[in-house]
């Protein structure tokens, strides 16, 4: 971990919470789709990083979002609960042979497969806390699981996306 | 002791979550009181001018449709102009100087609003500083878009009328039936009429306008057209869906009345023990 790494991951972080707040704030795919690609601020911090910061960092990102989106503690509620979950789903999900100390869990470095197993689910279960929150009392369960699952599929297409086009590759092939 | 102690550590990534929770929860619940004071939100200095940055450059692209929609109303407002300025021959009567004087109209931008929760809020680029005051009525052409939430030097927040909080005294424009629109929470270009009793005759392509009961909006200004009548679940009351009027997807530009006899009427009826649904 290198301050060079440090400053490039924090310059992620800015853009794609600048590009949530400002481009896919009112988007809104076919009405049900909507995309949270600021989860991906998460889901590529280091495997090596302990519980704690990582539950701050989630907690801080929901919450920046949250200010923007005026719907102050859905985001910062949901954005926990994944920085709490994510240890435990890497945990369970754990290569054979365990993680190395420098590994990044993206798509480059791990490959589609189990980058599939291991950021669809924690999505999905952002987008279905996020839904229930904000749907409480109002909308039938079927609405929140139709926009949840659109939801996740469209943020994980959008994740792939970003990885191939802007995430470099650390050694070589 | 101690070994609590150790139990609790071991726990602690777990306490900590569960803290950070509840504080979200609090957040959740004293955001959406509609009394509670809420501090972060889009209309803080440092996220409101960033919104205003962002609505300008997004803004510049829709110039002409804004344009056109000026022009328009324009139009519209040159031909009441000329309505009340008749020719000098023929006979005219003086309006009341008080009721002419009891609604005024401002002008502001929206810089940000959302669209896709169930509790949606518009941000506006005038603030304190331009004489807006909370529980002002926004609208725009097309008819009724909000209510105004809280206010800051320089921004305020409106509750959008695509709001499951947020209920607007309105009456049937052929019929004189009054009743309320409440969004609920589905489609953005839909709300419920509630309290219409059973033996009212309402039928679909019905106005929907403002009642002026309130005191927020005047009388007339459109809020929707009554697109299906249902029985509804309540024995009393129909289930009418209403199509709004004006389109939230593209809100530019819009007006704020204040009522200048809000408080005269509020403490009259406190006097006299009324309660009024905004």
């Amino acid at each position: 971990m290198n301050i060079r790494v440090i400053i490039s991951f924090l310059l992620m972080a800015f853009v794609l919470i600048l590009v949530q707040i400002l481009l896919l704030k009112n988007l809104a795919l076919f009405g049900v789709a909507l995309c949270f690609i600021y989860l991906l601020i998460i889901l590529s911090i280091p495997v090596t990083i302990s519980h704690i910061p990582l539950i701050l960092i989630s907690f801080g990102i929901g919450f920046i979002v949250d200010i923007f989106y005026d719907t102050l503690g859905i985001h910062t509620a949901a954005a926990t609960l994944i920085g709490f979950i994510r240890p435990y789903w890497l945990k369970i999900i754990s290569p054979t042979g365990g993680y190395v100390d420098s590994t990044d869990p993206d798509l480059k470095e791990m490959g589609i497969g189990w980058y599939f197993t291991y950021a669809m689910p924690l999505i999905f279960l952002f987008s279905l806390a996020f839904f229930l929150i904000d749907q409480w009392g109002t909308a039938g369960l079927f609405g929140v699981l139709n926009k949840s699952f659109f939801s996740s599929i469209l943020t994980f297409v959008l994740a792939i996306l970003v990885q191939l086009l802007f995430f470099k590759r650390k050694r070589g092939i | 002791m101690l070994r609590i102690l150790q139990f609790l550590y071991s726990l602690r990534s777990f306490l900590l979550f569960v803290l950070l929770e509840l504080v979200a929860i609090w957040m959740i619940v004293a955001n959406n009181s509609p009394q509670g004071a809420a501090f972060f939100n889009s209309s803080t200095a440092v996220t409101g001018s960033i919104l205003q940055t962002q609505s300008d450059v997004v803004d510049f692209f829709s110039l002409a449709e804004a344009n056109q929609k000026l022009i328009e109303q324009n139009a519209a407002l040159m031909e009441a102009l000329t309505n009340l300025n008749p020719p000098t021959d023929s006979v005219t009567f003086e309006l009341d100087s008080a009721f002419a004087a009891t609604f005024k109209f401002k002008s502001a931008r929206v810089i940000s609003q959302t669209l896709r929760f169930s509790q949606n809020h518009l941000t506006l680029n005038k603030g304190a500083k331009d004489g807006v005051k909370v529980g002002m009525g926004v609208f725009n052409q097309d008819g009724v878009v909000g209510r105004i939430k809280t206010v800051s030097e320089n921004y305020s927040v409106a509750i959008s009328l695509l709001n499951t909080g947020m209920l607007v005294s309105s009456k049937i424009k052929t019929s004189e039936v009054f009743g309320s629109i409440n969004w609920d929470g589905r489609l953005a270009n839909e709300a419920k009429m509630l309290y219409i009793p059973r033996h009212v005759k309402a039928q679909a392509g019905d106005t929907v306008v403002t009642s002026g009961f309130s005191s927020i909006f005047p009388e007339g200004i459109p809020i929707g057209v009554i697109k299906a009548v249902g029985p509804g679940e309540n024995q009393n009351h129909l289930d009418i869906t209403v199509t709004l009027s004006s389109d939230f997807s593209s809100i530019n530009y819009v007006y704020l009345v204040e009522n200048t006899q809000l408080p005269e009427i509020d403490s009259l009826q406190q006097e006299a023990e009324v309660i009024n649904e905004y």
